[in-house]
């Protein structure tokens, strides 16, 4: 899988009460979700975010709660990908459960930048800035947790 | 085979001799937990997947804690989607308004979980029954489907970090200082995928309470757990809760860890997360006069009887300022009964505290308490991010139950070894 897009960046430990707060769980559809996602931050999320943007963070993003409805937030707002310095772990796990794509990647990527991501050489080339970078491939093990389409598929042939 | 604890809880639960860190194995639970918030999340997926069947319907606890009694109509039908499956599939650790506590308390005082267990939570702060020697953490809502539907989830076997406490606690001083000191130590994610693994001969002087509260919040420092050596205090605490036999794993001699810290509980202070993370500790010598509208005394972190008690202490007799909102909150229905065989809420309204049932509401800014753009809460719950109990301009500071009392009555955060 490859995919191209325009990053909107945030900055390290960006937490789950942030990406989707509390007071909209409520509700676990994932349009009214998106409709909030990202608010106490960054209000203008919502109105600016075009399909197959890649959301940016740096270190321990999605710590915090361990509620789904944040990974599901990010992928109904349209985003493709999210690429962060570091994972907060229940994030990291929601993410492959649920078909979210995501990248640890610690090179130097700005608001805006045009990212291309292809997941199967592992490679992240940032379009504006001429700089790429490689980045691990998943263990087999959740490769067949993404490839399946999500863990309840995968449990198939897992369990 | 130098295994830490919680390696050997997760070999034992995949039906392995030993596991080695990084490892991805597929291991059998004890207990899968859901919440009113996560719980239909679980269910939309379950059913998505055409499952049908549960692999054990004793070992599936659904509690509803965190918007109830139902705080709106959205969050009356999510209560209802989950009673519903519940009552299909005949699962009877379903806990609704009247006998519902705060799940993290609850379910250790219901002897739902026990030593040795393997337990998945769909709540972060499920890593709270590593104080019992169990290994217990958060996961989302998908993996709580999967494992309703077939006893199973994945784990990447763990490092561990190893913190070592020798001595004791100083009065005023209790587990939610110590877990705070640790997180203003080594940071938010500074247990990151790893296991925090207690140890030393301090261990024994900590109650049960000081340990829940200190495992609760492991993931507050990215950690996968958090996790107690078992000793006589545990296994008394077990027996007292459930009639399940415990399972009792210790740590290899020559165990592996990433690092070791130690500890001299003596020398920890009563200490205050300031806005916007965990991690923002201040102890008393370090902090400016902080004037607070509004103080919460409950939580899966320190609702529990022992807080409630230290909190009358302090209260007893006296009135909370006027500008202080006091709300407690006892975490479950036992302990509510408890403080009030105590005379412990005749104490707290008396203050001019209010008492509430047991709810999650305000740590996560649910319901009863939300915070006014600007207002700062004083609160004994376990995050504090922008936006965390209300307005995304208000503010939260984390302290124990004894500063929390302390600063309901002075107005502004106080120490209360100075009252």
């Amino acid at each position: 899988m490859k995919i191209l897009g325009n990053v909107i960046r945030y900055g390290d430990n960006v937490d789950t009460d942030v990406i989707i707060p509390a007071r909209y769980l409520n509700s676990s559809d994932p349009k009214e979700l998106a409709s909030h996602c990202m608010e106490d931050l960054d209000k203008t999320f919502v109105t600016r975010v075009k399909k197959g943007d890649i959301m940016v963070g740096g270190q321990n993003f999605g710590c915090g709660s361990s509620r789904e409805h944040a990974p599901i937030a990010i992928k109904e707002s349209g985003i493709s990908c999210v690429v962060a310095k570091s994972f907060a772990r229940i994030f990291y796990r929601n993410a492959i459960n649920t078909g979210l794509p995501i990248v640890e990647f610690s090179g130097e990527i700005e608001e805006g930048d045009q990212l291309e991501i292809d997941f199967e050489k592992g490679v992240l080339k940032n379009v504006t800035r001429k700089t790429e970078g490689t980045f691990p491939p998943f263990p087999t093990f959740l490769q067949k947790i993404i490839e399946a389409g999500g863990l309840f598929k995968a449990m198939e042939t897992l369990a | 085979m130098h295994m830490t604890m919680s390696q050997k809880i997760l070999a034992a639960h995949a039906g392995r001799k030993s596991v080695t860190a990084g490892e991805l194995i597929m291991a059998d639970l004890d207990l899968v937990l859901g919440n009113d918030i996560t719980a239909p999340v679980a269910i939309n997926e379950y059913r998505k997947a055409g499952a049908c069947g549960v692999f054990d319907c004793q070992k599936i606890a659904l509690v509803m804690d965190h918007f109830t009694p139902n705080k709106d109509i959205k969050a009356a039908e999510q209560t209802k989607q989950v009673r519903e499956f519940a009552d299909e599939k005949k699962i009877p650790n379903f806990f609704d308004v009247g006998d519902v506590g705060i799940e993290h308390v609850l379910l250790p005082e219901k002897g739902l979980v026990v030593t040795g267990d393997l337990v998945i939570g769909a709540d972060s702060h499920t890593c709270t029954y590593g104080a019992l020697g169990a290994f217990s953490t958060g996961v989302g809502s998908t993996d709580m489907a999967v494992g309703m539907a077939y006893g199973k989830a994945w784990f990447k076997v763990p490092t561990a970090m190893k913190f070592n406490l020798h001595g004791k606690l100083s009065k005023w001083v209790s587990g939610k200082d110590v877990i705070l000191h640790i997180i203003g130590k080594i940071g938010v994610d500074g247990a990151l995928y790893k296991s925090m693994e207690f140890a030393g001969d301090g261990v024994a002087s900590l109650t049960m309470d000081d340990r829940l509260c200190i495992c609760n919040m492991a993931i507050e420092a990215g950690a996968k757990n958090g996790i107690f050596p078992v000793d006589e205090s545990t296994l008394r605490f077990v027996a007292e809760h459930s009639k399940r036999k415990p399972v009792v794993y210790s740590a290899d001699a020559d165990a592996e860890y990433d690092s070791v810290m130690d500890i001299d509980l003596s020398e920890v202070h009563s200490t205050v997360a300031f806005p916007h993370l965990p991690s923002n500790t201040r102890t008393f010598d370090q902090m400016p006069e902080t004037r607070i509208d509004q103080v919460v005394i409950g939580s899966c972190t320190n609702g529990r009887l022992s807080d409630l008690q230290v909190a009358a202490k302090i209260l007893k007799g006296h009135k909370v300022h006027h500008r202080v909102r006091t709300l407690i909150i006892p975490a479950t229905q036992k302990i509510y009964l408890e403080a009030m065989k105590q005379g412990l809420l005749e104490i707290f309204i008396n203050a001019g505290c209010a008492v509430s049932t047991p709810t999650c509401g305000p740590c996560l800014g649910g319901h009863m308490g939300i915070l006014a753009k600007g207002e700062r809460a004083l609160s004994t719950t376990n995050r504090n991010f922008v936006g965390r109990m209300g307005h995304p301009e208000s503010e939260v500071y984390l302290s124990s139950p004894e500063v929390a009392a302390a600063s309901a009555l002075t107005g502004v955060i106080t120490d209360p070894a100075t009252l």
